[in-house]
C-alpha cells in the first residue's frame, strides 16, 4: 500500500513527477521523493523508467473485517419531492437491480414522505423490498431526521451496498450517514460494478473536474456507500406484475434542529433543473447581452429543453446562478448540449463534457469548446440559431 | 460569537493545462490557492462578524505549505487561523478528514461553522457534512443568502434543483456555500503584511487527542483502487458550407439520431 522509492535504482529523470496527479513527487538530492501529498494512486509505478518506484505491501492496519460478511443485499434511498418519486431513483433502481443480481442477493429501497402507491411502483420498478416511513415529517426534505432514519435502516438490515442519488438532497445528506455508520462514501459515481473475486464494488468518479477518473473501493466497511450522477445509469425494466414486500418503518426519537420554512421555485417559463434536462441550450459570453438568452430560450423550448450559462454569462449578470454549468455551478450530462458563444475554459468543459451530443456555436475557430464538440459550427450565433430554428420547425411541421 | 471557517488549498485550476493528446493534466508551475468557495466562506464569516460581533477563526488541514491559504486568510480579515499538519494526517479521505477537522471544532468550540459547498480538487462535498454528524450538530448545505443571524439562530436560503428553500436551524450548526452568496472582498496591501507576519498555530494528533485508528489512510474507508484517463471524444464532425448548409447537415444528423 504505502508507496516508495527504491534509492538504488533512481536516476533522478524526473519523469514521474509530471505524471502525479497530487503533486506529491518532489526531487531530493537528485533522487525522487513521495511527499505526504501521496494519494497511493500508483500512477507513477508504471511511469518510471527504472521500475524504482514500488508499493509495499501489509505495512497497514486493517480493521476488524469479521464483520463484514454479517452485511448483505443492495439498498437505494428512494428520492421523492412533493410525494412524487425523483427521475433519478429509477435510474438506481436499475444499477441496483444488476448490481444485486451479479452478487445475487436482494434489492431494496428506503422511501420516506410518499404515499404507498409510489413504494409498490418502486416494487415494480425493481425492487425486491421497500422501507417505507410514511410519516408526513419526512415529506419535507430535511438533513438530520433523513440521516438518522435511513442509519436506522441500514444499522437494522445491514445492506452491503448502498446507493442513492447525487442530487441536491443525496449530495447533502448521506454523507452524515456515511459518517454516523463509519464507513466510506464515494461522491458522484458515473459506473458502478462489482469486482467478482472479492464481492467490492468497483466505484468510479471523476476527479480534478473530470479530466481523470478514479477507480474508489471501500474494502474494509461496510456498508459501501456511493451518490450516483444523475442521467447516467440506465432505467430499470418496468414489470406490472412484479411482487415484492412492504416493510413499515416507524420513525421515533428522531432530532429536528432544522426546519424548513418555505420552499420557493424559481419563477421561469422553462425548467431550472438542469440535472434533468434532456436539452440544454447554453449561453456565454459571445452572446454580448441578457437578450441573448431570450433567443437560446425559444431553441430551448422547441427542443424541449432549458438554458444554461458559461460563468462569464452569469457574473455579467445576464442569467440567474441556477444555470450555471461547469465548475462552480452545475455538471449536467442532457442528451444534447448546444454551447452558444461559450469559448470552452476548462471550468466550463469539465460540467458538461460528459453529455452525449456536444454541438458548439462559436465565431472563433479556435475556440477550445470545438475539441469537444461532436458537431462544431463556426459562425455568428445571431445568424447560426434563428437558420436552426427555422430548420427545427421545419422538420417538426413535415413529421407531424 | 464564535465562527469557524474550515477552508482547504487546492491547485489553482485556471492554470491548469490539459495535454490534448493525452488528455492528462500538466501540473507544473501550477501555484495554490484557497479553494474558490472558501473565499466565500471566509467572506461570510467576516460579515456575520460585522453584525453581531465575535471572531472568526480559519482552520486547514493540510501539509506545512497550506500556511499561505490560512495566511491570505488572515488579509482577508480572520483573527485567528490554525493548521492541522501532521504526518499521521497524510492520505485522509473525506471521513477521516472530517473526523480531524471536528476534533479540532470541538477543542475550538464554536457557534457557526461554515465551509464552502465543495473542493474544485476532489468535487465530493462531503466533509462539511460529515463533519457536522461528527460534532452532533445540524448542517444545511448550498447556502446562497444568509438572512438571519441570532444568537441561537440562523435562517439562510438553500438551493435545491427548482429553486431554494428557507430554512432555520439552530446553533450551533454548519453551512456549506455558494458563490452566489457574496463578494469576497480583497485584501488590502497593509493586511496583507501584516498576514506574512502573523504566527499560524500548528496542531499535530496529540494536539487535538485524535484516535489514531481514525486518521491517516489507516484511518480512510475508501482506497483509490487506480486513475486513469477518460476516453476521448471519438466521433467528432466538423461542418463546413455556407452557415445554411451546416445548420441544414446538424438537423440532418439529429434527425437520424433521433433526437429531433
Amino acid at each position: 500500500m504505502p508507496i516508495v522509492v527504491n534509492l538504488n535504482k533512481c536516476k533522478g529523470c524526473e519523469e514521474c513527477i509530471a505524471s502525479c496527479p497530487y503533486d506529491a513527487i518532489e526531487i531530493k538530492e537528485g533522487k525522487a521523493s513521495i511527499n505526504e501529498y501521496c494519494n497511493f494512486c500508483k500512477t507513477c509505478l508504471s511511469v518510471c523508467p527504472e521500475g524504482a518506484i514500488e508499493e509495499i505491501e501489509g505495512k497497514f492496519f486493517i480493521p476488524e473485517t469479521s464483520s463484514i460478511g454479517n452485511y448483505r443485499g443492495v439498498l437505494i434511498f428512494a428520492e421523492q419531492r412533493e410525494d412524487k418519486i425523483s427521475p433519478v431513483t429509477y435510474e438506481l433502481l436499475g444499477v441496483g437491480r444488476r448490481l444485486a443480481d451479479d452478487l445475487n442477493v436482494e434489492l431494496s429501497a428506503a422511501l420516506f414522505g410518499a404515499s404507498e402507491k409510489e413504494a409498490e411502483e418502486l416494487i415494480r420498478w425493481g425492487a425486491d423490498k421497500i422501507y417505507f416511513c410514511d410519516d408526513p415529517v419526512f415529506k419535507q426534505f430535511n438533513d438530520e431526521p433523513y440521516a438518522r432514519l435511513l442509519s436506522l435502516i441500514i444499522e437494522t438490515y445491514k445492506p452491503e451496498i448502498v446507493i442513492a442519488g447525487a442530487t441536491p438532497i443525496g449530495r447533502s445528506f448521506i454523507p452524515r450517514v456515511a459518517a454516523r455508520l463509519g464507513t466510506g462514501l464515494t461522491a458522484d459515481c458515473t459506473s458502478l460494478s462489482i469486482d467478482r473475486e472479492t464481492r467490492n464494488l468497483l466505484q468510479v468518479r471523476p476527479a480534478f473536474g473530470g479530466n481523470i477518473m478514479a477507480t474508489i473501493l471501500c474494502p474494509n466497511h461496510r456498508p459501501q456507500m456511493a451518490t450516483v450522477r444523475p442521467r447516467v445509469m440506465k432505467r430499470g425494466e418496468y414489470k406490472k406484475d412484479k411482487k415484492g414486500e412492504i416493510i413499515y418503518i416507524r420513525a421515533d426519537n428522531i432530532p429536528f434542529r432544522t426546519k424548513v420554512i418555505d420552499t420557493i421555485k424559481e419563477v421561469s417559463n422553462i425548467t431550472v433543473n438542469l440535472q434533468e434536462a434532456d436539452v440544454i441550450v447554453s449561453g456565454g459570453r459571445g452572446l454580448g447581452n441578457a437578450k441573448g438568452f431570450e433567443l437560446l430560450k425559444e431553441l430551448a423550448v422547441l427542443l424541449g429543453g432549458t438554458i444554461g450559462a458559461s460563468r462569464a454569462a452569469v457574473d455579467e449578470g445576464w442569467i440567474s446562478y441556477i444555470h450555471q454549468v461547469g465548475q462552480t455551478g452545475r455538471t449536467v450530462c442532457p442528451k444534447i448540449y448546444i454551447a452558444c458563444g461559450i469559448s470552452g475554459a476548462v471550468q466550463h468543459i469539465v460540467g458538461m463534457q460528459s453529455s452525449d451530443i456536444i454541438i458548439a456555436i462559436n465565431k472563433n475557430p479556435e475556440a477550445p469548446i470545438f475539441n469537444i464538440a461532436n458537431y462544431g459550427i463556426v459562425g455568428d450565433l445571431y445568424e447560426v440559431i434563428p437558420l436552426f430554428i427555422r430548420k427545427i420547425k421545419e422538420v417538426k411541421a413535415i413529421s407531424s | 460569537m464564535k465562527i469557524i471557517v474550515c477552508i482547504k488549498q487546492v491547485p489553482d485550476t485556471t492554470e491548469v493545462k490539459i495535454n490534448p493528446e493525452t488528455g492528462i493534466l500538466l501540473r507544473e508551475g501550477v501555484p495554490s490557492i484557497i479553494n474558490p468557495y472558501d473565499l466565500h466562506a471566509i467572506e461570510a464569516g467576516l460579515q456575520i462578524r460585522e453584525r453581531v460581533q465575535g471572531n472568526v477563526t480559519v482552520i486547514t488541514m493540510g501539509p506545512p505549505q497550506a500556511e499561505t491559504a490560512l495566511r491570505d486568510a488572515l488579509a482577508m480579515g480572520a483573527d485567528d487561523a490554525i493548521l492541522l499538519t501532521d504526518k499521521a494526517f497524510a492520505g485522509s479521505d473525506t471521513w477521516a478528514t472530517s473526523y480531524v477537522l471536528s476534533m479540532a471544532i470541538k477543542k475550538l468550540g464554536a457557534d457557526l461553522i461554515i465551509c464552502g459547498k465543495q473542493a474544485i480538487d476532489g468535487d465530493t462535498a462531503q466533509v462539511g457534512p460529515e463533519t457536522a454528524e461528527f460534532l452532533d450538530i445540524p448542517h444545511i448545505s448550498y447556502v446562497r443568502k444568509i438572512e438571519e443571524v441570532t444568537e441561537n439562530s440562523v435562517r439562510v436560503q438553500r438551493m435545491m434543483d427548482e429553486g431554494y428553500d428557507i430554512v432555520e436551524s439552530s446553533l450551533p450548526v454548519l453551512l456549506t456555500v455558494l458563490r452566489e452568496l457574496n463578494e469576497p472582498r480583497l485584501p488590502s496591501l497593509k493586511a496583507k503584511i501584516a498576514a506574512k507576519k502573523a504566527v499560524i498555530k500548528k496542531w499535530a494528533s496529540s494536539d487535538i487527542n485524535v484516535d489514531n485508528n481514525k486518521i491517516g489512510i489507516k484511518g480512510s474507508p475508501t482506497r483509490v483502487k487506480n486513475i486513469f484517463t477518460p476516453e476521448a471524444r471519438a466521433d467528432r464532425i466538423i461542418l463546413n458550407g455556407t452557415l445554411e448548409e451546416q445548420v441544414d447537415k446538424l438537423a440532418k444528423e439529429l434527425r437520424e439520431l433521433k433526437c429531433l
